[in-house]
């Protein structure tokens, strides 16, 4: 998918520069590529642009402690603090914690807002010193693999060398896996969670709909709708919608929901949200439209879309792990219908036929994909345990490199 | 913590110590159907192996990778295949050859992914086996084969002679070969004799490649 220019690296005078519109948000700050601007997928080059990244924990002395978390889609870096836009709890204030699986008292925990995100890094809402105003559909499309790179550039500037661990759900297992099949030797164990090599034409599907939707909102103004007063967000909110119901299973939908009426006795023969279902979408949408930008959502959707690892290595998975050192673990969901089993699987017989180290567990539940942000003791009680496994294994090549 | 590693300890078995001496220390193995982890978790500890398993069971494997092994879900009839050749020093089948269907299939990929495999089984021609069928008339249940004929995962029931037949049809050699008797008495045996085959409850090969 990389596009080379034959005469080589474009020299830093064409680079494309962003200035960050959002400057307000809490957290870390970086600014890339500056002197060096990063190649994308696309065969464009970036820089300087901004990165917003947070962290929970020390790093401690010789940096052995760092586990980078990877957010999903609609995901952000407020992965264990009060978010500050929405005032909820991190996303994944469940995991990630003082005395959590993944312990902030022991080890230095990493999250960077995805390249074409809307929470600081780079994305369409940014703006064009070239022009002064918002990029729009004029920024870059990028990459799950751009998304790592910027990563690695982050993690370089913090000094550290091997991240003891890589973590991430969905968008976030592209990530993980991205980082170990690029950067092994920087890797020491890989957990994608519910996640695909490749995203199934299912879900590009899915993706489609939710773009088409934003994109068939009036307000949305061929993606330059910044400067107007009002935003896409009837298209938005259809999208969120849409997107959550594959968040989610028929049982759990189900159970939460049934066919129960919303603050009413009888259905009114109208097409007012008689149903909680209904109305607890409507409650989704709404929401989300209040802390994601559109044009971001259809940037992080088409990478999402894009990414293939076999593809990137002659259509051969196991290519992209040939002699990987890394320890997977790779998590999955019974209920999950939007990343099956059956993809994480595929992952689990491309890293035995390379004969990598790997873990494979299902987690029976019927919480569909979001499972992975959920409270499921089983999940977390295998995580702790492949993490304290790993955290051993971790101490015992340190200790012998040290000698 | 501490509990928990003194139950693991008690629970391993006369036959799992053994097919740890047998392995050497350091190399790659790979144990199909490893269960709980038991002995994976053994072989890891005390014989700094690097080891790999793959078991049948969600719950095994959820258990396994709980300890911190490198486990994943799978069948060793089906999934097999996907490991390439010499992946392993040791592919190890410890009390799984009974629940095997194609035998002679598992046993050859043992030996394409492995340089040797190590098989564990409970011998069915043990005299309390047949004293079992020939006085009671009923199928053995014993400490090594514990489930009711209905609920059993084995579906092969052969004996340590019968084995020793299969080997010498598939022309493979049996490097070491260990016997268990009824009172945890290990013997390493050179051929298996009438009265072997009588008193072992189950035995150990280490087999190498033809």
């Amino acid at each position: 998918m990389t596009k080379q220019d034959p005469d080589g690296a474009q020299n830093a005078g064409d680079a494309i520069a962003v200035e960050p519109a959002v400057t307000d948000l809490p957290g870390h700050r970086l600014v890339l590529g500056d002197a060096d601007p990063l190649q994308l997928a696309s065969g464009q080059m970036l820089g300087p642009f901004t990165v917003a990244y947070q962290t929970y924990g020390t790093l401690n002395e010789d940096k052995s402690n760092a586990i980078l978390v990877c957010h999903a889609l609609t995901g952000d870096q407020y992965v264990a603090e009060t978010h500050p836009i929405t005032g909820k709890d991190g996303w994944w204030g469940s995991i990630v914690g003082s005395g959590r699986t993944i312990d902030t008292d022991t080890h230095f925990i990493i999250c960077i807002n995805v390249l074409g995100g809307c929470m600081g890094t780079a994305g369409p809402k940014d703006i064009d010193p070239r022009t002064g105003d918002p990029f729009g559909l004029n920024f870059p499309v990028v990459t799950i693999a751009d998304m790592v790179a910027v990563q690695k550039r982050v993690i370089e500037h913090l000094g550290i060398t091997k991240l003891f661990a890589v973590i991430g759900g969905s968008m976030g297992a592209m990530q993980v896996l991205e980082w170990a099949s690029r950067y092994p030797e920087m890797v020491f164990c890989a957990i994608p969670i519910a996640g695909a090599a490749r995203h199934s034409a299912q879900n590009i599907a899915f993706h489609e709909v939710g773009r088409q939707a934003i994109m068939a909102d009036p307000n949305w103004c061929g993606g330059a709708y910044y400067g107007e007063d009002v935003d896409p967000e009837r298209g938005l909110a259809v999208a969120r919608m849409a997107a959550h119901i594959t968040y989610l299973s028929d049982s759990a939908l189900h159970r939460k929901f049934g066919r129960n009426l919303q603050d009413r006795q009888e259905i009114t023969f109208g097409f007012d949200a008689d149903f909680q279902i209904e109305s607890y979408l409507r409650h989704q949408g709404r929401s989300f439209v209040e802390r994601f930008d559109a044009n971001s959502y259809l940037y992080i959707t088409r990478a999402m879309d894009y990414f293939d690892l076999a593809a990137e290595h002659e259509g051969q998975l196991p290519a992209a792990f040939e002699g990987s050192p890394v320890r997977f673990c790779l998590v999955s969901f019974t209920s999950d219908w939007l990343f099956p089993t059956a993809e994480s699987r595929q992952i689990v017989h491309a890293l035995n036929a390379v004969a990598a180290s790997v873990s494979f567990v299902e987690i029976e539940t019927d919480s569909g994909h979001d499972a992975f942000l959920l409270e499921e003791p089983e999940f977390f009680r295998i995580l702790s345990g492949f993490l304290r496994g790993a955290a051993d294994q971790y101490a015992r090549t340190t200790i012998e490199t040290n000698e | 913590m501490n509990r928990q590693e003194t139950t693991a300890t008690a629970r391993i078995r006369v036959d799992q110590k053994l097919i740890a001496d047998m392995v050497t220390p350091g190399s790659r193995l790979l144990d199909v159907g490893c269960g709980d982890g038991v002995l994976l978790d053994l072989l890891v500890r005390e014989r700094e192996v690097d080891g790999r398993g793959i078991e049948l069971s969600q719950e095994g494997v959820n258990t396994c990778v709980a300890r911190g092994l490198a486990v994943v879900q799978g069948d060793a009839e089906t999934d097999l295949h996907n490991y390439p050749d010499d992946a392993f020093d040791f592919a190890l089948l410890s009390q799984t050859l009974p629940a095997i269907f194609d035998v002679k299939g598992v046993l050859s990929e043992l030996l394409r992914i492995g340089r040797c495999a190590v098989v564990s089984f409970p011998n069915f021609g043990y005299w309390r086996v047949r004293t079992d069928l020939l006085f009671r008339g009923r199928s053995p249940i014993s400490e090594n084969l514990p489930n009711a004929w209905y609920e059993s995962p084995n579906i092969r029931f052969f004996t340590l002679t019968d084995f020793m037949d299969l080997l010498d049809e598939l022309d493979l050699t049996a490097q070491q070969i260990i016997t268990i008797d009824r009172r945890g008495q290990a013997r390493s045996q050179r051929e298996i004799g009438h009265w072997t085959n009588l008193l072992t409850e189950q035995a150990i090969f280490l087999i190498g490649r033809s």
